[in-house]
């Protein structure tokens, strides 16, 4: 059977001029980077290097990046780190509906603290545009968070426009990259954010591995206390492995780019042209103009997600769905619910993304095969276009 | 390595029971597309007995399975027989769903009674299990997880 892996934006295999790179670091270079003698300061060496690599994809400084346990735990310093760092400023976050929950639920529990955060909403392109964020701005605003590329439905925030406006204010502002690495150009001096999150499992990285840029001249509070590690910033010793790791990924993502870009985009339109052309009632969420190269979101009607995501699995496809059945989530996509799809669509609503090995042959076997699926779960529902929701 | 057991996956794949029957003596509806799971069964009754049942199902993989399990296990039994088939009878005839699933199966359970209620109506008769049954009340909340990328 074949099988086709369309779900790049939840995780991506490690490519192997990378993993090649991070097996000498498993057994002979194995020295804890903290070590002062030869074999320690190989490892410092090799994480200095990833340091370079990773800062060089974004336009930063290699003093600007610390690694850290991946996306999450960057979101999570921030959050915590700027709220500590200010409090005596202030205690109001904007941020949006339509964030990653590394993001939503470490503002959660500050307002469980005391703390008051504003969500933003997005509009129909399933943007905040830089009026929607000037009018959430309150005298007591520390941070702004608000992510590049949205996980769900691929779109791409003016990130430009939404930092100038928080610079005016004098305010940190961070966004989450970790959708946008590798997808999207990235020069953090151009963009004027203070702080953005990374990750390198979504750029043919090992998971368990990220880094947070801070900007120089930018203090937040440290999250995980202990050694000195990464500048006495975070401590912990070095996930030297994955950091080697990142550090390739990002430097073949920084290499590769444009190739990427053009091959992911290519496939994804090729995709959702056919899907449009050849199934009815069926409509892609966000706008196509600023969105991933490789994401198509895309909702049939009448019929359920998790059902489709079986069938294809079945079909040796993966895929993931917005729906609310989808596993162990029964709430529909807050992401879909903010742009305002309704919910009884939201649940038919399925997430396919592309990447660096899918090939224009897996494209045209997963519509061909979503043809029979759509149709097959059509006949069995018990809503449709005569009928109605 | 699946979310769903053989049984589940066969009932998901290969559904019986699909359609509408043309002359339905009786047609329950239960769920609702907001919701993600909307089922529709109608039955034919001949003495007593349920001589037929077709199911419609918008709604996941194991709400298509408990449909198809549910009109199976009708057909052939008495209106009495049917209206005591519970939600937990349907899912150990599934070899069990997952816990988040559950939900899925009160569906059809409702749905029958939805059917035979709309039965019982239109020909007349009463029975004990239907007594003070309203066919529009809610399920209860469900406890909701959330899944993580």
């Amino acid at each position: 059977m074949r099988n086709v892996y369309l779900d790049y934006s939840a995780t991506t295999p490690v490519k192997d001029e990378v993993l090649q790179e991070m097996i000498p670091y498993f057994t002979e270079k194995f020295g804890n980077p903290s070590s002062l003698y030869d074999k320690g300061l190989e490892s410092r060496d090799a994480v200095s290097h990833a340091r370079e690599q990773v800062a060089a994809l974004i336009g930063a400084q290699p003093k600007e990046i610390f690694f850290t346990a991946g996306g999450t735990e960057a979101d999570n310093w921030v959050v915590f780190g700027a709220a500590d760092k200010l409090k005596a400023k202030g205690n109001h976050i904007i941020t949006t509906k339509v964030e990653h929950h590394a993001m939503l639920h470490s503002c959660q529990f500050l307002e469980k603290q005391g703390f008051e955060v504003t969500y933003l909403d997005i509009n129909e392109e399933g943007r905040v545009t830089p009026e929607m964020l000037e009018a959430a701005i309150r005298d007591n605003t520390i941070l702004i968070s608000i992510m590049m590329v949205n996980n769900e439905i691929g779109t791409v925030m003016a990130i430009q426009e939404l930092a100038a406006v928080a610079r005016a204010h004098g305010i940190l502002f961070h966004t989450d990259a970790v959708q946008a690495l590798g997808n999207v150009p990235i020069n953090v001096k151009e963009l004027g954010v203070d702080l953005m999150s990374m990750s390198a499992h979504k750029i043919y990285g090992p998971k368990g591995t990220g880094a947070l840029y801070i900007r120089r001249g930018v203090h937040i509070s440290n999250y995980l206390h202990g050694g000195a590690q990464e500048a006495k910033k975070r401590a912990g010793t070095e996930n030297l492995t994955g950091i080697v790791g990142f550090g390739k990924a990002a430097e073949i993502a920084k290499r590769d780019f444009d190739k990427h870009v053009e091959h992911c985009r290519t496939l994804r339109n090729h995709l959702v042209e056919r899907v449009l052309a050849e199934i009815p009632n069926t409509f892609v969420n966000g706008t196509m103009e600023h969105r991933h190269p490789g994401n198509a979101s895309i909702t049939f009607e009448y019929i359920e997600g998790e059902a489709i995501l079986l069938f294809l699995n079945h079909a040796g496809i993966s895929v993931s769905t917005g729906s609310a059945c989808s596993s162990n989530s029964l709430e529909p996509s807050h992401v879909l619910t903010a742009l305002g799809v309704p919910v009884e669509k939201i649940h038919g609503t399925v997430r396919f993304t592309i990447g660096d090995f899918t090939t224009m042959e897996d494209v045209d076997y997963v519509v061909d095969t979503l043809k029979n699926v759509v149709s097959r779960l059509r006949e069995i529902s018990s809503v449709n276009t005569q009928k109605g929701w | 390595m699946a979310l769903y057991n053989d049984i589940v996956m066969e009932h998901f794949m290969n559904p019986k029971n699909v359609g509408e029957l043309e002359n339905p003596d009786g047609s329950g509806t239960y769920g609702s597309p907001v919701c993600g799971d909307m089922m529709q069964i109608q039955i034919k009754v001949e003495d007593e007995t349920i001589v037929d049942a077709k199911f419609k199902t918008f709604g996941c993989g194991s709400a298509i399975a408990s449909s198809s399990m549910a009109t199976s296990m009708i057909i052939g039994k008495t209106i009495e027989e049917a209206l005591d088939i519970t939600n937990k009878q349907i899912i150990d005839a599934l070899g069990g769903l997952p816990p988040v699933k559950v939900h899925c199966s009160v569906l059809a359970d409702r749905a029958i009674k939805n059917a035979i209620y709309d039965y019982a109506q239109k020909a007349g008769k009463t029975y004990a299990a239907l007594e003070g049954y309203d066919p529009n009340e809610d399920e209860d909340e469900h406890d909701h997880g959330d899944i993580e990328e």
